[in-house]
């Protein structure tokens, strides 16, 4: 371990490396394009490929058949090109594919602001792509967050079969901080789990008992299908009711049923806090600066920073703001988390602060729209 | 007891029969293939836990369904990429990729186009029905000008796109046009396609009787037969001017590019020792 001054973007890239990356297909786009330059640079010389593709559709499917390779895959983009991507990862989705894509958001709809931030595309993130279905969305706000949750994200893929959304901002994705970099044996990898049976009993989707099959991958003698089609646990073609309902709910199980275990924030001054402001991203830091401001003038104001948006822990999130009055959700959009939340926290005053800036939100006002609040 | 067919060992038989219409021309594709596919593996020069099928969405992309070897069924149009990507991670397999004209030429053609100039070690067997089979009739960018379909109702107005012509300007190293109508030179064409480095692209005249041959008069499957049968003719080393993708003239049979450029791989693993050599 070794502590390091780098960039959001340069901390994904670097973790990915450390995590187990193997292959990263991608597509020049603003603010994304660092993390695809650094790996083109570091990864061949370990051993892995850096490819750049046509466009973005051609990047997520070339990762994908690379996974099915056997290498851990990534890609990274933003929004026009996670636009562009959301076929496939529903195709990742029902394949059951590990992939990683990382999600560095700037502002939008469409071309926007292509240098500056936002968090226009959080609930897209998970919910973009057809099929509806759950996928893990981890959310960095700063760059040691940026390097520890992509670890993470390859681990989860791994263990859960399934593309995972590592979602960064313009902010994190530029800003410089001081991070601790680690090297293999230092951090815990997790790798897919392989079959133990003959090719000839191997069943491709066969959870054998639990919710996660183990895969096989082309090359190895195991005649694997790839099946973007609803499928038996054969992989054959299977356009029955019964079919599709065991798939589908092994599929959202999966996920949802890891929420507890997936579920990551940091909170401070939570003990006797009246007014919880809670956020994700660089919007978080804005958060937790307000939070302060707002102590300074005497009101009992916490911070929470979740680093895990999907699947929701409803039980984690309603058990953290348990003893808060009022939550406050700060967001840099229009208020799209805060939707997810006051689901959750069905008993309580959940208020929208949905601030729009191109840079991050200052302190003084987030202080100053929950004070009207308070 | 049941006496079974010669390709039976490559094939998933609980899959059989498949889901073609009678008369549909992707059988004798599926058969044809299979028997080169067949060969290069008693030849030694296949392993069989090495070879691969990869097909995006449409009849022709389900013929990845049916081989007992690794397959891929994903989604419209992204067979290329997909392939791709197993092939750079794992350079010893044989990527077959199958496609309708609609999954290569129309929603692929971005990913065609750059696999044509990367010369990428691929087999792409372009299967031509001239329409969209699967979804009922709909316009393709290969349906002869003129002819109807369910959405050019008064008859397609536009020009058709030659692969041919396309491939063979952007460098694949294996160019050839077979059909249906000639399975033993399809089959040599595929055998020899096999062998290649880089990129081969197969362009595979077929019919469909029930959809294409339907809305223009051919609905028995023979009759439609004949009808492609009419109207091709074989050439051994046809020049790529003699290409010319035209149902009124008819179309020109056999190998129009046969060279050996480095493929992809090749340029690819040279830039990977490169990098490994300079010591990062």
């Amino acid at each position: 371990m070794r502590y390091e001054y780098i960039t959001g973007n340069t901390a994904i890239a670097k973790a990915s490396i450390t995590a187990g990356l193997k292959f990263y297909a991608g597509y020049p786009i603003t603010p994304t394009s660092d993390i695809f330059e650094y790996l083109a640079r570091e990864l061949p010389k370990r051993g892995g490929h850096v490819v750049q593709f046509e466009d973005e559709i051609a990047s997520i499917n070339a990762a994908v058949g690379a996974s099915w390779a056997c290498a851990k895959s990534m890609t990274a983009t933003s929004g026009p090109g996670f636009s562009l991507m959301l076929e496939t990862l529903s195709l990742a989705v029902i394949t059951e594919t590990p992939l990683v894509v990382a999600y560095v958001m700037r502002t939008g709809p469409s071309t926007g602001v292509p240098t500056r931030s936002g968090q226009y595309d959080v609930l897209q993130a998970t919910y973009g792509f057809h099929g509806g279905l759950v996928i893990p969305v981890l959310a960095p706000s700063t760059p040691q967050e940026a390097y520890d949750l992509t670890v993470r994200a390859f681990n989860v893929s791994e263990e859960l079969r399934t593309p995972v959304v590592l979602l960064s901002d313009a902010v994190v994705a530029h800003t410089y901080g001081k991070v601790a970099v680690r090297e293999r044996g230092e951090v815990e990898v997790v790798d897919r789990g392989k079959p133990s049976v003959s090719p000839e009993a191997y069943r491709p989707y066969d959870p054998l008992g639990g919710l996660v099959p183990p895969m096989a991958c082309f090359g190895e003698g195991y005649n694997v299908l790839v099946e973007s089609l609803t499928h038996d646990e054969r992989g054959y073609y299977a356009p029955r009711t019964d079919i599709q309902r065991r798939l589908m709910w092994r599929l959202y199980r999966k996920v949802v049923e890891s929420s507890e275990k997936l579920f990551d924030y940091s909170a401070t001054h939570l003990d006797g806090c009246e007014h919880a402001l809670v956020s994700y991203g660089s919007t978080a830091l804005s958060a937790r600066a307000a939070a302060k401001l707002l102590r300074e003038e005497g009101f009992r104001a916490c911070s929470v920073t979740l680093r895990t948006l999907f699947p929701v822990y409803e039980e984690g999130v309603a058990g953290l703001l348990k003893g808060v009055e009022k939550v406050f959700v700060v967001e840099n959009n229009v208020g799209l988390y805060f939707r997810e939340l006051r689901g959750v926290l069905r008993d309580k005053e959940v208020v929208s602060v949905p601030l729009i800036d191109l840079d991050m939100p200052l302190p003084q006002e987030v202080a100053g729209v929950v004070k009207k609040w308070l | 007891m049941a006496v079974g067919h010669p390709l039976d060992p490559y094939l998933r038989v609980d899959r059989i029969p498949t889901m073609w219409c009678p008369g549909c021309g992707l059988g004798v594709v599926l058969g044809t293939l299979l028997r080169a596919v067949d060969r290069r593996i008693r030849e030694g020069q296949l392993k069989r836990e090495n070879v691969a099928f990869v097909g995006g969405i449409g009849c022709t992309a389900r013929m990845s369904l049916y081989p007992l070897f690794d397959s891929a069924h994903v989604a419209h149009g992204r067979a290329i990429p997909f392939a791709l990507g197993v092939k750079i991670v794992k350079p010893e397999m044989k990527m077959i990729v199958v496609g309708g004209d609609g999954d290569i030429a129309a929603i692929g053609g971005n990913h065609v186009l750059h696999a044509l100039r990367r010369n990428a070690d691929l087999l792409v067997v372009m299967v031509n029905n001239m329409v969209y089979g699967m979804t009922g009739g709909q316009l393709a960018p290969t349906t002869p000008r003129g002819l109807y379909t369910t959405t050019t109702p008064y008859g397609n107005p536009e020009k058709e796109i030659n692969m041919v012509r396309l491939a063979a300007a952007l460098g694949a190293n294996y160019v050839a046009r077979g059909s249906t109508t000639h399975p033993q030179l399809l089959e040599q064409m595929f055998y020899k396609a096999l062998a290649k480095r880089g990129m081969a692209f197969v362009e595979v005249l077929s019919t469909c009787p029930e959809i294409f041959g339907r809305h223009i008069g051919f609905r028995n499957p023979a009759d439609l037969y004949l009808e492609l049968r009419k109207r091709v003719v074989v050439k051994a080393r046809p020049s790529v001017e003699e290409s010319d993708y035209s149902w009124e003239k008819g179309f020109v049979l056999g190998e129009y590019v046969d060279r050996d450029e480095p493929g992809y791989i090749d340029v690819y693993s040279e830039y990977l020792s490169r990098v490994l050599g300079s010591g990062g």
